[in-house]
């Protein structure tokens, strides 16, 4: 008879994009284990509520930090700023910005194509640069971010973001290669087609194959506690992008896909 | 480039309509959604628990509340939680009960938003000691019509909160609210069972036991005819307080068990439910429930469906009406006879029958309860014979003063509604104070005449 939560030691965490609708899942349940966190996002009016909301459910620390990723000074000084409000050196962070360029119609001009790869790239490579700088000696640490299942192969549909996810893939990858010696986990994240503001309106968030941001959320906290390396989320990508994967490309350039 | 609408139907699948669906980020979103064009009408969308056609409207748009769902404060002195509308009664209790907070009443689903249990102004088990959740809110944040959001409260625009609370969404978009939760000391709920022979029976342990009763319901079994018409289980029952539970439960006195949620996967296509089934399950409800005391967990006292679901699908691809009447004390024993023997006479199955007597009104304009009696009941829905049947009903309500709660109604026609609810003119003149234009809609206020056509 217990569903009560658990708690553990606290953590203290950076959540980054926490106005994302897969963040939002995955704050409530953080600070439902009790975990302290600095919510980061662009947009103050956004956070607070946002804060509010997280403090009410949870007992632990929540501190607001307004942060643009593409800010390079503004990243450099993210851990001091967030050991600041937090009172103690942060131990974890969740990257979770991004946005979902358009490439539905015309083909993505050379700006277009720049922000895209900007945004979802190298924003999130800075961001985790100066995280594994912060906690390649606190064994125990964790990073994980968000990828998509849209970097495993790119297709027509959406090929600039997925090569800006794929980037973010192999970056984790190598991150992880250099920081298990230390005892820090990196953890990437691939959620398929996830029904958040983010994919309001897209015809692709209303198939079968849609997730709840609740699900992914559940998920990555599950991954993030068990230290795992790659998460598909919803589990069925992962058999998915393995066929996918599998395709060879002289039939796979002919696929609508 | 407008989205292309979805087919949309309440809890009970019928009727349907096809309504373009939004769902804004957050309240400033929804401020800009309701402030844009929509000819065709606008009505809000919480997790669509109303059985008919309240939360949609066909060739309008519907609103979403799902990811305006933010707690925004909790004062643990006063127990007032302030919350945006999305939030679900089951987000509450997830967060509230470990910390020893229940809601004041609730429904007999969880799955309900707080916006949608204010529009409907829900009520529950405990409704004849405490009213409706109208009874426990103490501000109501309305978007109105011009898209600007406008606090009201019993002492600020109570022209407003009292139109709200009860207002089925046709004053605008309720976007937040604050309420007070109550105290509990465990998660558990003591129950004392009574088999009654009778209706009468049914309605002396009511106003037996009622009194000394924080919950009290009845399961009433619309299958018995005859001297058996009415016969019923009793369930009353107290939050169980912390020394009655053993020393072991009592390390986690706000423990839930974890239950197999089950679910119905596909919609059989034809109801399940029919004249025979319902009665074997009836008998076997009734003898299984002799005169006793057991402690059960909130889920399984408060929310028996939840743990199946999916459930509605069990009603086939038609669907299923849900009809909720009230009768005023001194007319329920005569109505509900007369009720209950027009149902047996029609050979409607009803598998979810539940009585419970009420208590006071919480003044809202459109109000369901005062005291009385109230009988809800599952209909599975067959063109025609269900549309001749409830007429019937509405009119032996109407004789004996009753009314239909208006989250369920699913055919009820504009006049019978106009003389069950004399306060619709006070109503409408609020709503033409903050929605000049008549931009709130539903289907089901179109069909009731509360909204033109």
């Amino acid at each position: 008879m217990s569903r009560t939560p658990k708690r553990d030691d606290p953590r203290n965490v950076i959540l980054v994009g926490a106005t994302s609708g897969i963040a939002r899942g995955l704050g409530r349940r953080l600070v439902a284990r009790g975990w302290n966190l600095v919510v980061t996002g662009r947009d103050a009016a956004r956070l607070a509520p946002l804060a509010d909301d997280l403090r009410v459910r949870g007992s632990g620390t929540i501190a607001t930090l307004v942060f643009d990723p593409s800010d390079g000074a503004a990243v450099a000084g993210l851990f001091g700023a967030a050991a600041a409000l937090l009172g103690a050196p942060p131990d974890g962070i969740i990257v979770c910005h991004g946005t979902l360029p358009d490439e539905s119609g015309a083909l993505l001009d050379v700006g277009q194509t720049r922000d895209a790869i900007d945004a979802g790239f190298t924003s999130a490579a800075m961001v985790l640069a100066a995280a594994a700088r912060a906690l390649e000696d606190r064994p125990g640490a964790f990073l994980a971010a968000i990828s998509s299942v849209a970097g495993d192969r790119g297709r027509q549909s959406n090929y600039t973001y997925g090569a800006a996810k794929a980037g973010l893939t192999a970056y984790l990858s190598g991150l992880r290669n250099r920081l298990h010696p230390r005892g820090v986990a990196v953890l990437t994240v691939k959620p398929g087609i996830v029904r958040t503001a983010m994919t309001e309106g897209l015809a692709a968030a209303r198939s079968p194959l849609a997730a709840d941001a609740d699900t992914v959320a559940r998920d990555i906290e599950r991954a993030i506690l068990r230290r795992q390396d790659v998460l598909y989320t919803p589990w069925f990508w992962w058999p998915v992008m393995t066929v996918i994967g599998a395709i060879p490309e002289a039939i796979f350039k002919r696929l609508k896909l | 480039m407008s989205p292309a609408p979805q087919t949309l139907s309440g809890w009970g699948r019928f009727p349907v309509g096809d309504s373009v669906v939004a769902t804004p980020a957050d309240r400033a979103g929804m401020a800009r959604a309701v402030g844009g064009d929509h000819g065709a009408g606008l009505i809000a969308r919480g997790l669509g628990r109303a059985y008919g056609d309240s939360a949609f409207v066909a060739g309008g748009t519907v609103v979403e509340t799902a990811r305006i769902d933010r707690f925004r404060g909790f004062d643990p002195q006063s127990g007032l939680l302030d919350v945006e509308a999305g939030v679900s009664f089951a987000e509450i209790i997830a967060v509230f009960l470990p910390r020893g907070w229940f809601l004041p009443t609730t429904p007999g689903t969880k799955y309900v938003t707080v916006g949608g249990a204010i529009a409907a102004d829900v009520h529950g088990k405990n409704h004849h000691r405490h009213g409706s959740i109208g009874m426990f809110v103490e501000r109501i944040d309305v978007c109105v019509a011009d898209g600007t959001v406008v606090s009201c409260s019993r002492g600020e625009n109570s022209d407003l909160f009292h139109a709200t609370l009860g207002g089925m969404g046709l004053t605008g978009v309720i976007v937040a609210a604050s309420f007070r939760l109550v105290r509990v000391e465990t998660s558990r709920v003591t129950v004392d069972y009574h088999r009654t022979a009778d209706l009468e029976e049914t309605l002396t342990v009511f106003e037996a036991g009622d009194a000394g009763s924080e919950h009290s319901v009845a399961w009433i079994d619309c299958m018995a005819s005859g001297r058996a018409m009415g016969r019923s289980v009793v369930m009353q029952g107290r939050n169980t307080p912390l020394g009655e539970l053993s020393p072991e439960a009592r390390r986690d006195p706000f423990g839930l068990p974890r239950k197999r949620v089950k679910s119905v996967p596909f919609t059989p296509p034809v109801s399940l439910l029919n004249s025979s089934s319902v009665r074997v399950f009836n008998e076997v409800f009734y003898a299984a429930h002799g005169n006793r005391r057991k402690v059960v967990d909130l889920d399984t006292f408060f929310y028996p469906l939840d743990s199946i679901r999916h459930w509605n699908r069990l009603y086939g691809p038609r669907g299923f009406i849900q009809y909720q009447a009230f009768f005023p004390r001194n007319s329920s024993l005569d109505g509900l006879r007369e009720l209950l023997s027009t149902i047996v006479a029609s050979g409607a199955a009803s598998f979810l029958a539940v009585l419970k007597s009420c208590g006071p009104a919480d003044g809202a304009m459109l109000s369901f309860l005062e005291p009385g009696h109230t009988l809800a009941l599952d209909i599975p829905y067959r063109q025609g014979v269900i549309e001749a049947l409830c007429g019937r009903l509405d009119r032996i309500l109407l004789e004996h003063g009753g009314r239909l709660y208006l989250a369920k109604d699913a055919l009820m026609d504009g006049t019978t509604f106009r003389a069950m609810y004399p306060r619709l003119d006070e109503f409408l003149a609020v709503k033409r104070r903050y929605d000049p234009d008549g931009l709130f809609a539903s289907s089901q206020s179109r069909r009731l005449g509360i909204t033109p056509v």
